[in-house]
């Protein structure tokens, strides 16, 4: 079970609104992405449920219970860089999740416990084909390969939300037709919600399950910030849906 | 025709170019001394390299007529154990500093411009108030570097800290890490690489304090007995001493460039991608 829900979720900074009256329920194994322009709130969107940012009224929840305000092991995120740490072996970098859980003060394992926990790591390795490049470090490895390492990082905490941020938009086309050949499964595979930010149209609608688009929807020429962007299209893109992919049905929330 | 700045030369020239002015210099200095002595048999202020040979080996090899001791090696002991004193503890204070105050922000609410006013503060002129309160013992000296060297190397460190990408720790954060892991594991091996280099620019920085606290008040040491044959205008001490302390600091900052690579070797992999 990994149900979000977004009532009534404004989010400002000062006088700028980026956000406005968002309401929203995505069920659990949800894969849903969100598309829009830039600028019109994608990453606060996405921040809002990683908790590094606190929406300015409304709550966000998550099975039904608010989450502190701050990142947790209940939420992994890849990002579209920076996600893995140069400083540790690709095979360091997911025993990191481990070590973190199981040793509160010096965050390292030794011995039987160590050996599970590499066992656990070299398993996400594996799975998302990064075997052979155990011991490398980060900057040996391609962008590509970076943000598999990144997935196996965030799969380690087996979150029960998956974020991803452009996790594929540095890649070429090649690499980012690999990369989605690998999440699609993995996420069947785990029945974990995820919500994905890109600004790739085919891809948003070649992975998810649904797709929102935010934009802002009323403009002031005199005052820019003074519109949020609201969810201008709430499409259901399973096969059996009711909602025709291609009609474009406006959000009912929104009216 | 090639440009200058795609000439490269090959290892065997360049260890070549790099010996070349060093050869440059000594030539220079040889021919000085041989006109100056030539005009002026008792002249004290080139002496030439037998004088200079001879008078490191009475300080190398022989007893002191008064104390017994090998002068240079009881200096070296002396001023080395300062130094690595001084800047060792002031590593470790700029380390968790540093560390502290880039990651947390109420600690760098409460240090940073403090620190910044600190750093400020001119470490020579505040060695009167270090012999007044330290005395003239080994801690003075060793507290006038760690005064000189730690407000650079919080500062350093706190900006490296900060200036780490907001995605990795997030990152962390998402992995179940608390500030104190995060800290430990993410944070502090990160800023390593760094420390080492800073400690490697402020090596100059701390002899440049350690002599001056040895110059004023001191009984051993390189710096105090530089000063001290300084009376006698022997230039024959004078300049093997510097050239040693130059030896010392040069071989200091080698330790530290092969410390890191050998220790970091994620800071140094460079692979084509």
């Amino acid at each position: 079970m990994s149900a979000l829900s977004f009532r009534n979720v404004w989010v400002e900074y000062g006088d700028q609104i980026v956000l406005e009256r968002i309401n929203l329920e995505i069920a659990s194994g949800t894969f849903l992405s969100v598309v829009g322009p830039s600028g019109a709130g994608k990453t606060t969107f996405l921040r809002l449920i990683l908790g590094q940012e606190r929406p300015t009224q409304g709550k966000v929840f998550l099975d039904g219970e608010s989450f502190p305000a701050e990142p947790g092991p209940d939420r992994g995120i890849v990002f579209q860089r920076y996600s893995v740490f140069p400083h540790l072996t690709v095979l360091g970098n997911v025993l990191l999740g481990y070590e973190f859980a199981e040793r509160r003060f010096s965050a390292r394992l030794l011995g039987a416990a160590r050996r599970k926990a590499l066992e656990h790591s070299r398993a996400l390795i594996d799975a998302v084909g990064l075997s052979e490049h155990c011991e490398k470090y980060p900057s040996a490895l391609s962008g590509g390969m970076q943000q598999r390492l990144a997935i196996a990082q965030a799969l380690a905490k087996q979150p029960r939300v998956l974020l991803l941020d452009e996790p594929f938009g540095a890649l070429d086309p090649g690499t980012r037709a690999q990369m989605h050949a690998l999440i699609k499964p993995l996420w069947r595979e785990l029945k974990m919600t995820i919500v994905m930010v890109t600004h790739d149209i085919k891809e948003a609608f070649g992975l998810a399950t649904r797709l929102i688009a935010l934009d802002r929807v009323r403009r002031d020429p005199q005052a820019p910030e003074r519109f949020g962007a609201k969810i201008t299209y709430d499409l259901d893109l399973t096969r059996d849906s009711t909602v025709p992919v291609l009609g474009f049905v406006r959000a009912q929330a929104q009216q | 025709m090639t440009r200058a700045m795609n000439i490269v030369p090959p290892r065997g020239g360049r260890i070549l170019l790099a010996i070349l002015p060093f050869l440059v210099i000594a030539l220079v200095y040889v021919i000085g001394s041989a006109e100056r002595r030539a005009a002026n048999p008792n002249d004290k202020l080139l002496p030439p390299v037998s004088e200079m040979v001879a008078t490191t080996q009475r300080l190398a090899a022989e007893p002191d007529r008064r104390s017994g001791e090998y002068v240079l090696w009881v200096d070296t002991a002396a001023s080395l154990q300062r130094l690595v004193l001084g800047l060792g503890i002031s590593a470790a204070v700029g380390l968790v500093l540093g560390l502290a105050i880039g990651l947390l922000p109420v600690a760098g609410a409460g240090l940073g411009t403090l620190i910044a006013v600190l750093s400020m503060i001119p470490p020579m002129a505040v060695l009167p108030i270090l012999f007044i309160v330290f005395g003239l013992g080994e801690l003075s000296k060793v507290m006038l570097i760690i005064i000189g060297v730690t407000p650079m190397l919080i500062r350093d460190l706190a900006l490296e800290v900060s200036a780490m990408p907001r995605e990795q720790l997030i990152k962390a954060q998402t992995l179940g890490g608390s500030t104190w892991q995060i800290a430990i594991r993410v944070v502090l091996p990160q800023i390593m690489p760094r420390l080492i280099k800073c400690v490697r620019l402020m090596i100059g920085p701390a002899f440049l304090f350690l002599i001056s606290a040895e110059a004023i008040a001191s009984d051993v040491g390189l710096g105090y007995r530089i000063f001290l044959v300084r009376r006698y205008l022997s230039m024959d001490v004078i300049l093997p001493y510097v050239a040693w302390i130059t030896l010392l600091a040069y071989l200091f900052d080698l330790a530290l460039v092969h410390l890191g690579r050998k220790a970091f070797p994620w800071a140094f992999v460079q692979e084509p991608r």
